[in-house]
């Protein structure tokens, strides 16, 4: 789950990072009126998307006095930010947070996540702050450093010592950062973050080191033990479609291709988006419906990809072992029924009772094809979305 | 021969009185399976379907003489599960659970770090070697006895890889789904391992899926050292950057663990690596020169 800049920082200053201060605005009035709370002649106002790449789509501003500030976010504040991270489409903004302007000395990167070879934290620091830090590990590796984590002990001080003298930190500054990446990665542990990205990582003139933009994911499968944390989930960030298929516990996600796919698993929906492709087609949709495939998850599954309008045809591809293709059909006879579906349908599936299955199908009198196996069945459905 | 498992092999269900265990262990029985008992704390001395429940896998290995568990419970005590069948020693635990969370996970790698137990999975269909013995949920009845090994991080895609290994009359060996999670017990390069020394695998059909470098790893190691011929397939290769495509481990991240650089570094390594789903078995009667 990812959460806004604001929510980061919120995160991280509880557990001792050092963050600018500032807060959230929903209005303009509400910005000006912080502007003039942080006091100081020059603030910073940011558009909240879950996407990066604001600062060269508009969406990160310096004011240099608070009716500025007003101005500013006025602008911001239910325009259309464009990034190379939205897509095409955009990301409307909602909210701005309004931040104190900083003199900024140096600008420096440190993030941490799970090195999934090492089956480790790794902490990744450089000196390259304020860059993509992709790009950075593209052009100039050396400027990477990384320190793995043992979960038994943490972070330890010597560690955090080798990252900051490598990123050329004298020893103030190095003490400071100690402290620092200690309460990044208590965060890390305590919140079950996925991610914890904070770039840039300032070095003010003052001799202080904040997190001046902070991006923070959480790992979905440990929410349940976080109840504050997945209230921080903002759907206005998502797919409607996805946010629905969400509450069926459907695994959907949307693409924009002209076939519907219905799969169960996660690789053989992925294979099966795969194929598709290979055969002249474009997927519209990743959908896992999960191992069961009752006839209650096809229904919603159905209600969600036919929800998608570029839907030109549905490819449904069952591999049950177990599952009973008789049920299977019967429940798919159901929900178009029912929904009134009226796309072409091409039907691929495996398990017990297969031959009764397809001639319940064949005898609905529904627009169903069926398939023998995958090659088969992308084949046809291509071809009916045309 | 086969690998992991086998008619000998004695198993216990943690989590055999919930649904999924009970359904569960009674197909693996009824494949020929010789499942010897249950774990389920609180409910040690009842009898469930005719088997003996124990409230540890202490207990049940002492009593049972078990030799491998497979694990049904869910995902907020799975990694306690996996850990107590490691401290009792049994040699081989397969989590079937999907959802454990990341950090639980982390624990487990540590705890799990020179002992003497494997563990396959998380998030994962099971193993089963075909005509004896499985745990876990792959079903039995697509499987034939032959000479095929296959290791795949995906369930029901490892059902089509039977399925068409089937249908070309390629049998197999040991099926051994490793899981979709970003940390797992067990490899592609350690399943390749298990297959390399085993003489009744003939080759193996691997298939992986886009997040991480597990499979760019295992081309290396074939590269170097893996001798049979290797079917290779990787899903996503349509899968859209920085999603998580249902497996918690399968996303691109950064531009890195894309279906492309996979597929390369497989095939630089000799790997037969197809592009379509539906071409694992043919590719693999060709790779064979049936």
């Amino acid at each position: 789950m990812k959460i806004h800049e604001y929510q980061a920082k919120t995160v991280l200053a509880r557990f001792g990072v050092p963050v600018p201060r500032g807060e959230v605005a929903t209005s303009s009035t509400e910005a000006g009126a912080i502007a003039r709370r942080l006091g100081g002649p020059i603030s910073v106002v940011k558009a909240q998307i879950h996407a990066g790449g604001r600062g060269k789509g508009g969406g990160v501003k310096v004011a240099k006095s608070p009716e500025e500030a007003e101005q500013l976010a006025r602008q911001m504040i239910g325009m259309t930010l464009v990034t190379h991270q939205t897509g095409p489409e955009g990301r409307k903004v909602g909210r701005v947070l309004i931040e104190e302007g900083l003199q900024i000395d140096r600008e420096l990167y440190v993030s941490v996540l799970l090195d999934r070879a090492a089956a480790r934290p790794v902490i990744i620091a450089s000196a390259a702050g304020g860059m993509d830090i992709e790009e950075v590990a593209a052009k100039e590796p050396h400027k990477i450093l990384r320190e793995h984590v043992n979960p038994g002990v943490g972070i330890l001080p010597f560690q955090s010592r080798k990252l900051a003298f490598g990123m050329g930190l004298g020893a103030e500054a190095a003490l400071k950062f100690v402290k620092l990446l200690q309460a990044v990665y208590k965060a890390f542990i305590e919140t079950d973050a996925s991610m914890i990205e904070i770039n840039p990582l300032i070095l003010t003139k003052g001799g202080d080191l904040l997190a001046l933009d902070a991006k923070v994911s959480f790992d979905d499968n440990a929410l349940y033990r976080h109840p504050d944390i997945r209230e921080l989930r903002d759907i206005g960030e998502e797919d409607p479609l996805e946010v629905e298929a969400s509450t069926f516990s459907l695994n959907y996600i949307r693409l924009d291709g002209t076939i519907g796919c219905m799969v169960n698993g996660a690789g053989l929906a992925m294979a099966t988006m795969d194929i598709i492709k290979l055969a002249g087609g474009e997927p519209a949709n990743f959908l896992d419906v999960g191992g069961g495939a009752s006839a209650e998850q096809i229904k919603n599954a159905f209600r969600i990809l036919m929800a998608d309008k570029n839907v030109k045809a549905v490819l449904i591809n069952i591999f049950g072992g177990i599952l009973r293709c008789d049920v299977l059909a019967a429940g798919v006879i159901a929900a178009v029924t029912e929904l009134g579906v009226r796309v072409p349908i091409v039907i691929r599936m495996e398990g017990t009772n297969v031959e009764e299955g397809k001639r319940m199908l064949r005898e609905s009198g529904l627009n169903f094809t069926t398939a023998d196996s995958m090659g088969e069945a992308a084949d046809r459905v291509v071809a009916l979305a045309k | 021969m086969a690998v992991l498992i086998d008619k000998n092999t004695r198993l216990i269900v943690q989590g055999l009185t919930g649904r999924e265990g009970t359904f569960h262990a009674k197909a693996a029985a009824a494949y020929g399976t010789k499942v010897v008992g249950g774990v389920t704390p609180g409910k040690g001395g009842a009898t469930h379907e005719g088997w003996p429940i124990f409230n540890s896998v202490h207990d049940a290995i002492r009593e049972t003489g078990a030799n491998a568990s497979v694990i049904f419970v869910p995902p907020p005590f799975a990694a306690d599960a996996i850990m107590e069948a490691t401290d009792a020693g049994i040699p081989l635990v397969v989590c079937i659970t999907e959802g454990i969370p990341t950090a639980d996970m982390l624990k487990v790698m540590e705890f799990m770090h020179g002992s003497r137990t494997r563990l396959i999975g998380p998030n994962c269909p099971g193993i089963i070697t075909a005509g004896q013995a499985k745990a876990g949920i792959i079903p039995g009845h697509i499987c034939k006895d032959g000479r095929i090994g296959i290791v795949s991080k995906s369930g029901t895609l490892t059902y089509e890889a039977i399925h068409q290994l089937t249908k070309q009359g390629m049998g197999q060996t040991t099926c051994i789904g490793i899981g979709g999670d970003p940390l797992i017990g067990t490899s592609f390069i350690d399943a390749l391992r298990l297959f390399a020394t085993d003489s009744e695998t003939e080759a193996v059909v691997m298939i992986g899926e886009i997040g991480g470098t597990a499979e760019q790893e295992a081309a290396a190691f074939i590269a170097s050292e893996f001798r049979k011929p290797v079917v290779g397939f990787i899903a996503g290769q349509t899968a859209p950057p920085g999603r998580r495509m249902g497996h918690a481990g399968a996303i691109i991240a950064g531009g890195q663990g894309t279906a492309a650089e996979k597929m390369d570094a497989l095939s630089k390594a000799g790997v037969h690596v197809v592009k379509s789903p539906a071409d694992m078995g043919a590719r693999m009667r060709e790779a064979l020169g049936h």
